[in-house]
């Protein structure tokens, strides 16, 4: 999909920065510069009831809807709706593609206004604190004072935790699901290896592809594939295929895709590739590597130093790519503060992808989370 | 506001008495929640819990309070020095596994501290090792002694001179009855050793 193309997506699309630019980490100053979002919902009179939504790395703003280029469900259509958790009756839903992304928010594939060509690698490297900085510019934008929640899973939790460090007076609620205040040397390692399979792509150009009209769709499709096994469990993948062979009686002794698995994860590659730029995935998997919110603030307890936030931290017994370990570091640090912290752990065998997917147990735990949250606000049930 | 107070445990409804309206508040061992719902609905009380239990904690979030999994042992040593009016340790001090360090952290958090535990200087319990020469199992006691999760039992007096000997000062003492009910004896006094089945003391700081 190309730039021009994206500016046909449902949502709204705005320009910010315009006057008063984004000055990033990296020190670049970002303005005018077009950001994507979709909102669900209706805001109330005093702007009281949003929600911002923060998506994960290969997330984007279509969170409960059909998505425009896939068809399918949108990624947390259990979670959003009329009587769901996020229940659209009663909050404002808002999610922004996030900064460096591909889906409408500027990123590596948009149209550089100083050459007039896609930013390929000129693009500057962002952070998670420069996309929450966007989103700030957002919800300024739309008059709201202060989000009644921010929520989020995975690096959709590390802007959570962004948010409520940087401005803890703009967010009455932080909701980081299956997240972490820091990237793991093993999650740098993972993210390391699947840009590699894209730089290695002779259809990278150097990160040229569009100017040459082609992609890396083989070195993203198994960047894709690498992650992919690291968002499930051994339990569910075992569940899923077992040794089961993929429409054949018997090993062929070749490399064709015999198991099941495999051919599963080959679908996610090329599925993916249709969707998703690899350049945006350069970016955006770097930006969760620079992630380390104590090295930003001197410390974890420090980022969160008298903070009025209520926080509902949540992780997953299966998760080994944000293990609870990390959720539970955040609520020492929270704890530390003072601050006052819910942490829930939820038993779940889906591994990383069970904030995406069916849990009961979480689904009622964050709408009693809100549902307390809510009165203690005194935000009224319309 | 909903002010009634029948539906809670009565020993849970004497702690609830101690807190002073619209204080802060960490239930140590908080269950499911139901002495923090209750102060929050009746008192306006700002509290947090800590609770062994995930299943207890989720019970509490999804309740709306604001809980986190944790251990009385380990997880004390976060909190920051006076961050809470009271600290309340119910019917949990005696399964714990340093007594005395959690009591230590709980001054240190907390401006009060309130406890209530089983006494086991309560004349059954007495009487049950002296004539039975057995492990005393009642009511207020009811695990065998190889699958108890109570490790460090004490008596009334016990407790009376660690906090003593800790230099902390009992403002307020309640010496219960098996059913959590206030009994007409000095808490701290002899009688109450051997006649209340639990108590409740309100520390601070001396």
């Amino acid at each position: 999909m190309s730039a021009t193309e994206t500016k046909s997506l449902p949502g709204q699309r705005i320009e910010l920065g315009g006057n008063g630019k984004l000055r990033l980490d990296c020190g670049v100053e970002l303005g005018p510069f077009p950001l994507a979002y979709q909102t669900y919902g209706e805001l109330n009179a005093d702007k009281s009831n949003a929600i911002m939504v923060c998506h994960a790395l290969t997330g984007d703003h279509f969170v409960a809807e059909t998505h425009p280029i896939t068809g399918k469900p949108g990624w947390w259509d259990l979670m959003v709706g009329p009587g769901k958790p996020l229940d659209t009756n009663r909050y404002f839903i808002i999610c922004a593609n996030v900064l460096g992304g591909c889906l409408g928010t500027v990123g590596p594939k948009e149209v550089d206004p100083a050459t007039g060509k896609p930013y390929g690698l000129d693009f500057p490297v962002i952070t998670i604190g420069d996309m929450v900085r966007a989103q700030r510019m957002l919800i300024d934008h739309l008059g709201i004072d202060q989000l009644f929640a921010v929520i989020g899973g995975s690096m959709g939790a590390m802007q959570v935790l962004d948010w409520a460090a940087r401005y803890p007076e703009r967010v009455f609620a932080a909701i980081p699901v299956a997240g972490a205040a820091r990237h793991s040397a093993q999650n740098i390692a993972f993210h390391e290896v699947g840009r590699q399979a894209i730089m290695a792509d002779p259809d990278w150009h150097g990160g040229d592809y569009l100017s040459h009209d082609t992609k890396p769709r083989r070195g993203l499709a198994v960047a894709r594939m690498a992650a992919h096994i690291t968002y499930l469990s051994e339990t569910a993948l075992h569940r899923k295929f077992g040794r089961n062979l993929q429409d054949r009686e018997a090993l062929t002794f070749g490399f064709d895709a015999d198991f099941q698995v495999e051919s599963y994860l080959r679908h996610q590659g090329i599925t993916f590739v249709e969707r998703f730029d690899a350049n945006s995935y350069l970016y955006i998997t770097r930006a969760m590597d620079y992630f380390d919110l104590a090295a930003e603030f001197g410390s974890l307890p420090a980022a969160f130093e008298n903070t009025p936030v209520r926080f509902c931290v949540v992780s997953f017994t299966s998760d080994w790519l944000f293990p609870t370990s990390e959720s539970r570091a955040v609520v020492h640090a929270l704890n530390a503060a003072a601050a006052n912290v819910s942490f829930v752990e939820i038993d779940s065998d889906k591994g990383h992808d069970a904030f995406l997917l069916d849990e009961p147990e979480f689904r009622e735990v964050l709408g009693g989370f809100l549902n307390g949250c809510a009165e203690h606000k005194g935000l009224n049930r319309s | 506001m909903n002010g009634s107070t029948s539906s809670i445990r009565v020993d849970l409804q004497l702690i609830a008495e101690m807190v002073e309206p619209s204080s802060r508040v960490l239930d140590v061992g908080c269950g499911d929640g139901e002495l923090l719902q209750h102060l929050w609905k009746t008192k306006g009380v700002d509290g947090r819990g800590i609770e062994l239990s995930q299943a207890g904690v989720n019970a509490c979030v999804r309740n709306g309070l604001s809980v986190i999994q944790g251990d009385a042992d380990t997880d004390l040593k976060d909190y920051p020095s006076d961050a809470f009016d009271y600290v309340i340790l119910s019917q949990t001090l005696q399964a714990t596994w340093n007594p005395r360090t959690v009591l230590d952290h709980m001054a240190r958090i907390g401006r009060r501290s309130i406890v209530s535990f089983p006494n086991f200087g309560y004349w059954r319990v007495r009487m049950s090792l002296a004539l039975n020469g057995r492990m005393p199992v009642t009511d207020n006691l009811p695990h065998h002694w190889y699958d108890t999760p109570n490790i460090h039992f004490c008596t009334i007096r016990d407790f009376v001179a660690l906090a003593e000997d800790m230099n902390l000062h009992v403002e307020r003492g309640l010496a219960l009855n098996g059913v959590g009910r206030p009994m007409g004896v000095t808490a701290t006094g002899a009688l109450a050793n051997i006649l209340a089945e639990q108590a409740v003391f309100l520390l601070r700081r001396a």
